[in-house]
């Protein structure tokens, strides 16, 4: 028996195949737009999972270090770590700015972490792709790769400048601008130092106040200033906690008895995604929903317009006696034909273009399985409307015509 | 003749779908999740590592001083600027003594009145023991009565003691108008030491308070760097360590120096170890007080041991490690680490031996299940 399908396509195999590729493009940008979706959430997870903590002290009823600002003092790490069930406590600072090498300058997220640890604390970049780890306690940057920065590189944060040591990849904040990794103390002051005119200007503010400035009492306009320009805060202290020790337990005796706001991962994670990036994850969702409905739209339309063409011919082989069911088989295998190439091409587009864009784009093969999925099943439906109006024809318009 | 266009037509179709089968099979199993992890690997290798120390501070001098007047007064005139070289003894400037020379004056002439005081004093001693005397001898040819003669015995050590009080009055007026003079030398400022002023805090007319610095001198040879070391990378830190200094004004340019003291007292708040370093000769142009400079302590060089970079290193839990390359599959080989050094090789005390395939740099974090393909270099890291 001689396929219909397969002879109706090779007919015109050309158009065929040049519609296809058309509707892969489509179903292209629809796989791209969902990774675009899991890739927003995949940063979020990212930052999680690169700060290694399992959990994040901040200060009491914020949402910080990453929705909110959030400021701690910085020794309350050595409070943290008597707590039962912590490994380990480090303090963290996050700052996002833009950070600046030579005449240009990169969107980036400065995360101050505590040096000098082999192997890292929390809060280092856990793994590398060039170079090595920060080992001075001073002027040694970390970068992500995204930044564009590369070995050996200068860097300048607020007045200080940095060598870049080592690359990274895929540390991003949530909002997917990279992360440059400095020492703490460093960052420290990147955050909470003025710049040089705020300095100026506040010691002579000071030095205008008759309260610091007394004739009688020579030190304390210096003292006053010193203590002004000192910095003692961090953003968070991200905390491990020992083996078999229960996160929620943990969290809840830091609360109780340090009064701080401590997260869990699953909190975290709830803040990040939940609040965070809700409003631009539902927008770039609803894009996408409203996308598929587009790209199903068209791909009925094709069939049915592809089925139109040929009515003719149909109408010819209900002359001939063809049975309806051979009809109906030849238009819905073209159209799931068509559906594959499409998907096919719609893959290999969405994985070549996806590293073009500036942000992560994440394709999940899950998600590419549902895709083909959903495509034959779009084709398969399309078909059925063209499948009646072929059914439908008369006969005698192959004659009449 | 009818077969051969479908043919050529099948031909086409299947020259177009069949490498875009081809590539979509590719790309899925190429891309994304399910690809193969790029790594780059190295050889665990047996090396001396020579740890250092790195530190910032601040170029500070050892020495300053801070002149001013010892009492509150007004400044007359200061004749040197910051910068000015001073000599040992130099005369910097001078406090107005307001009434001081008045009050010299004074005082002299009060120590010319106890002088004119004590000369009386011993005229009248003279004549009342002249007297006594003469009545003694009166009285022994009893031509005289015994009680004028103890009336004027009386008035002789009465007179006696009146010039003792005068000349303890004349002695007084006398340390009164030292201490006055020396009050009034007081008023000069002298440079204690050869040095440069640094600080030039009042000027003329300003009144001061006592004990507060109207000038203030450094001793330029002795320029020392406070560093401030983390005190989580601070062990080994001794005094007579070699220590190379790069001045903030001078990047790029080296200076020589050493540790000359580990400060007993820390930093309990800033958690940093503080240490005095100097230079082996002194810079010129001489770095300004308050300059930041980085200091890099090297400690001695360590026994060889199977070195590793600090890349390389890899944390599951609390567990530090490694993920050894043993067929072609990551292994995660738990690791006890010593010390490192500042271009990041890390010592392994346990757990590696030279010679064994570990990975460095991987494109994602690896898991046990990863599959790996080793590559010269993670894609996009260089120019």
């Amino acid at each position: 028996m001689i396929s219909l399908a397969g002879r109706d396509i090779l007919h015109s195999w050309g158009k065929f195949v040049f519609t296809g590729v058309g509707l892969g493009l489509l179903i292209g940008v629809t796989l791209v737009m969902a990774g675009v979706y899991r890739g927003m959430v995949d940063d979020g997870k990212a930052l999680l999972d690169n700060s290694g903590a399992d959990l994040w002290v901040v200060q009491k009823d914020t949402l910080g270090p990453y929705a909110e600002s959030s400021s701690v003092n910085d020794d309350l790490y050595r409070a943290i770590l008597a707590m039962p069930g912590v490994a380990r406590a480090a303090n963290v600072t996050y700052l996002t700015m833009q950070v600046k090498k030579g005449e240009q300058d990169v969107r980036s997220m400065v995360v101050g972490i505590v040096p000098g640890e082999k192997g890292g604390a929390p809060g280092w970049p856990p793994y590398l792709v060039a170079g090595r780890q920060i080992t001075r306690g001073h002027y040694e940057a970390v970068a992500d790769i995204a930044t564009g920065f590369r070995i050996g590189d200068v860097l300048t944060v607020r007045r200080n400048r940095y060598t870049v040591v080592g690359l990274t990849r895929r540390m991003v904040s949530s909002s997917g601008d990279p992360m440059v990794f400095i020492p703490l103390k460093d960052a420290q002051e990147a955050q909470f130092l003025k710049d040089n005119d705020a300095i100026w200007q506040s010691r002579r503010a000071t030095s205008a106040n008759p309260a610091f400035n007394r004739p009688g009492v020579p030190g304390l306009l210096d003292a006053v200033n010193a203590s002004q320009a000192s910095s003692s805060s961090v953003n968070a202290v991200l905390v491990r906690i020992k083996p078999g020790a229960v996160p929620d337990e943990v969290a809840e005796s830091i609360r109780r008895w340090k009064r701080l706001t401590v997260y869990t991962r699953m909190q975290m994670e709830e803040i990040l995604i939940g609040k965070l990036i809700a409003t631009s994850s539902k927008q770039i969702g609803m894009f996408l929903v409203i996308l598929a409905i587009v790209s199903a739209a068209i791909v009925a339309f094709i069939i049915y317009t592809l089925t139109m063409d040929k009515i003719r011919e149909i109408a010819v082989l209900k002359l001939i006696g063809t049975r309806n069911r051979t009809i109906a088989a030849m238009i819905m295998q073209q159209a799931l034909a068509l559906g594959v190439i499409g998907f096919a091409v719609g893959k290999i587009t969405a994985t070549y273009a996806a590293p073009l864009f500036p942000k992560y784009v994440l394709l999940m093969p899950g998600d590419s399985v549902t895709g083909f999925f959903a495509v034959l099943v779009i084709c398969a439906l399309a078909s059925v409307i063209a499948i009646r109006m072929a059914l439908k024809v008369d006969p005698a318009e192959a004659i009449g015509g | 003749m009818k077969i051969l266009p479908l043919q050529r037509r099948t031909l086409a179709l299947i020259a177009v779908i069949v490498p875009l089968l081809v590539l979509l099979v590719y790309v899925a199993l190429r891309s994304g999740p399910l690809a193969p992890v790029a790594v780059t690997e190295a050889r665990v290798e047996s090396q001396a590592i020579r740890p250092a120390l790195f530190g910032i501070g601040t170029v500070e001098a050892r020495y300053t001083y801070k002149i001013g007047p010892t009492y509150a007064g007004r400044v007359k005139r200061l004749d040197v600027h910051v910068g000015d070289r001073v000599r040992a003894g130099q005369l910097l400037g001078e406090m107005d003594p307001v009434d001081l020379d008045d009050r010299v004056r004074a005082q002299e002439a009060a120590e010319k009145r106890a002088e004119a005081a004590l000369r009386e004093a011993t005229v009248r001693q003279a004549y009342a023991e002249t007297q006594a005397r003469r009545y003694e001898q009166l009285f022994a040819t009893r031509s005289t009565s015994e009680e004028i003669l103890t009336t004027k015995r009386q008035e002789w050590q009465i007179a006696d003691a009146a010039l003792s009080a005068a000349r303890e009055d004349l002695a007084r007026a006398r340390s009164d108008l030292e201490a006055l003079r020396a009050q009034r030398g007081n008023l000069r400022l002298i440079a204690p030491v050869e040095g440069v002023v640094t600080l030039r805090d009042a000027d003329p007319g300003t009144t001061v308070v006592a004990g507060q610095a109207v000038v203030e001198l450094i001793d330029p040879k002795s320029l020392w760097i406070n560093v401030r070391f983390d005190q989580i990378s601070a062990s080994g830190l001794a005094a007579d360590l070699p220590a190379r200094i790069v001045l903030r004004s001078r990047n790029g340019q080296t200076l020589e120096g050493r540790v000359l003291r580990v400060e007993p007292k820390a930093d309990a708040v800033t958690e940093e170890t503080l240490v005095k370093a100097v230079f082996d000769a002194a810079p010129t142009p001489l770095p300004p007080i308050g300059e930041l400079a980085e200091v890099t302590v090297d400690l001695p060089a360590l026994p060889a041991t199977p070195v590793i970079p600090n890349a390389a290193v890899q944390r599951r839990g609390e567990q530090p490690g490694v993920w050894q390359i043993t067929d072609g599959e990551p292994d995660f080989v738990a690791v006890r680490l010593g010390r490192t050094d500042l271009d990041g090789r890390v010592q392994v005390l346990e757990g590696l031996k030279a010679g064994d395939r570990i990975v460095v740099y991987s494109e994602k974090a690896l898991s046990p299940k990863s599959r790996i393909h080793v590559v010269e270099r993670i894609p996009g890291t260089s120019r």
